[in-house]
């Protein structure tokens, strides 16, 4: 019973990443990673 | 008078970790070409989160640092502003846990460029130092404010928040973006200022602690680490000790990268299951255990009457 957890665990997350990307979360992320994040460098 | 006969002298099982390490380092920051344009790669898998604290803004990152990204999130994430898109970065806090639930912590030892990085360092022959425990606990206040709080809470004068993280901390942003990009394009020079010393000292210091401490800043810093060690106790890949074949001789704590002893809590947050522990025991005490299948170290495995004579010979 125990080792269930890990398996809904795992399955929830692929849900929730799932909802993410048809919520078009995907291109928010590439939107920010093909940009120089200013703030990472130091300088923003 | 036949050939002397050599000396039975236990070898040490191959550590291959390290291979792994550099090519994923590799893998990961694979766009060369952008190195010589001066510009970051800007290919549509780029939006693919990777399982590390790889900086984006590295000039040949591949793919996107998911404590980047989900601060991103959060600091968009305004109900006042009617044109702030109501995004909650499920895309990103989805992939954290899975790879959490599946494996934990397990890609801070084997995936993430920065802790190979800080074991290189560490391999510079000084003086060691331990890091108390209580050190450790410093990285859960660092995820919960900021990654999560202040880019929730604080906002600028445009009415966002900011990626607090990154600004004010991330060294892995300094030495892979930060540092080249400046060196690489004279367009941003004249923009450096007060941050970039204040993170260029702090990566300083994190160059000179890592020659010390192992891993120091995985260990008390890096809230990546931190959440996927929350997730190593009921992940599907574990680490089990068998307390009838362990004689608590501390072999597998000298060799912990990250200081743990394993016989007292088998799956630490701390563990960045690197497994060097699996190998380093003598007595086959150690072993992990994923998708039901059991591993002892290879030498350890239990060997057929033929194979023991051949040892023993």
């Amino acid at each position: 019973m125990k080792r269930r957890l890990p398996w809904v665990l795992f399955a929830l997350s692929l849900v929730v990443m799932a909802a993410g990307l048809l919520l078009g979360e995907y291109k928010t992320v590439l939107e920010k990673a093909i940009t120089v994040c200013l703030d990472c460098i130091g300088i923003g | 008078m036949g050939p002397k006969p050599k000396a039975s002298v236990p070898r040490k099982p191959r550590d291959r970790r390290h291979w792994y390490q550099a090519a994923f380092a590799l893998g990961l920051n694979a766009w060369i070409p952008s190195w010589l344009k001066g510009e970051i790669f800007q290919g549509g898998i780029k939006g693919v989160c990777v399982p590390a604290l790889n900086c984006y803004s590295c000039p040949s990152a591949m793919g996107a640092c998911p404590i980047g990204a989900m601060q991103t999130f959060f600091g968009g994430l305004r109900f006042n502003l009617s044109i702030a898109e109501k995004k909650f970065g499920l895309y990103v806090a989805g992939f954290l846990a899975a790879v959490g639930s599946a494996v934990g912590r397990m890609p801070c030892g084997w995936v993430c460029p920065f802790g190979y990085i800080q074991e290189l360092f560490y391999k510079i022959p000084t003086p060691k130092l331990r890091l108390p425990h209580v050190m450790t606990y410093f990285r859960y206040l660092v995820l919960a404010a900021m990654v999560v709080a202040l880019p929730l809470l604080i906002v600028d004068e445009f009415g966002y928040g900011q990626t607090w993280f990154c600004k004010w901390i991330c060294p892995a942003g300094t030495l892979e973006a930060g540092i080249p990009l400046v060196l690489l394009k004279t367009d941003l020079r004249p923009l450096v200022g007060f941050m970039y010393y204040w993170k260029l000292g702090l990566l300083a210091l994190f160059a000179g602690w890592f020659v010390f401490s192992q891993r120091p800043f995985c260990r008390t810093v890096c809230p990546l680490g931190a959440f996927w060690g929350l997730f190593n106790k009921g992940s599907l890949f574990r680490m089990a000790v068998d307390d009838e074949k362990c004689t608590l001789c501390d072999k597998c704590f000298k060799d912990c990268p990250v200081e743990i002893k394993i016989y007292e809590k088998a799956n630490s947050p701390d563990c960045v299951r690197c497994l060097r522990c699996v190998s380093s025991c003598k007595f086959g005490a150690i072993s992990y255990e994923f998708l039901g299948k059991k591993e002892v170290s290879p030498d350890l495995r239990v060997k057929t009457p033929a194979q023991s004579r051949r040892s023993a010979a």
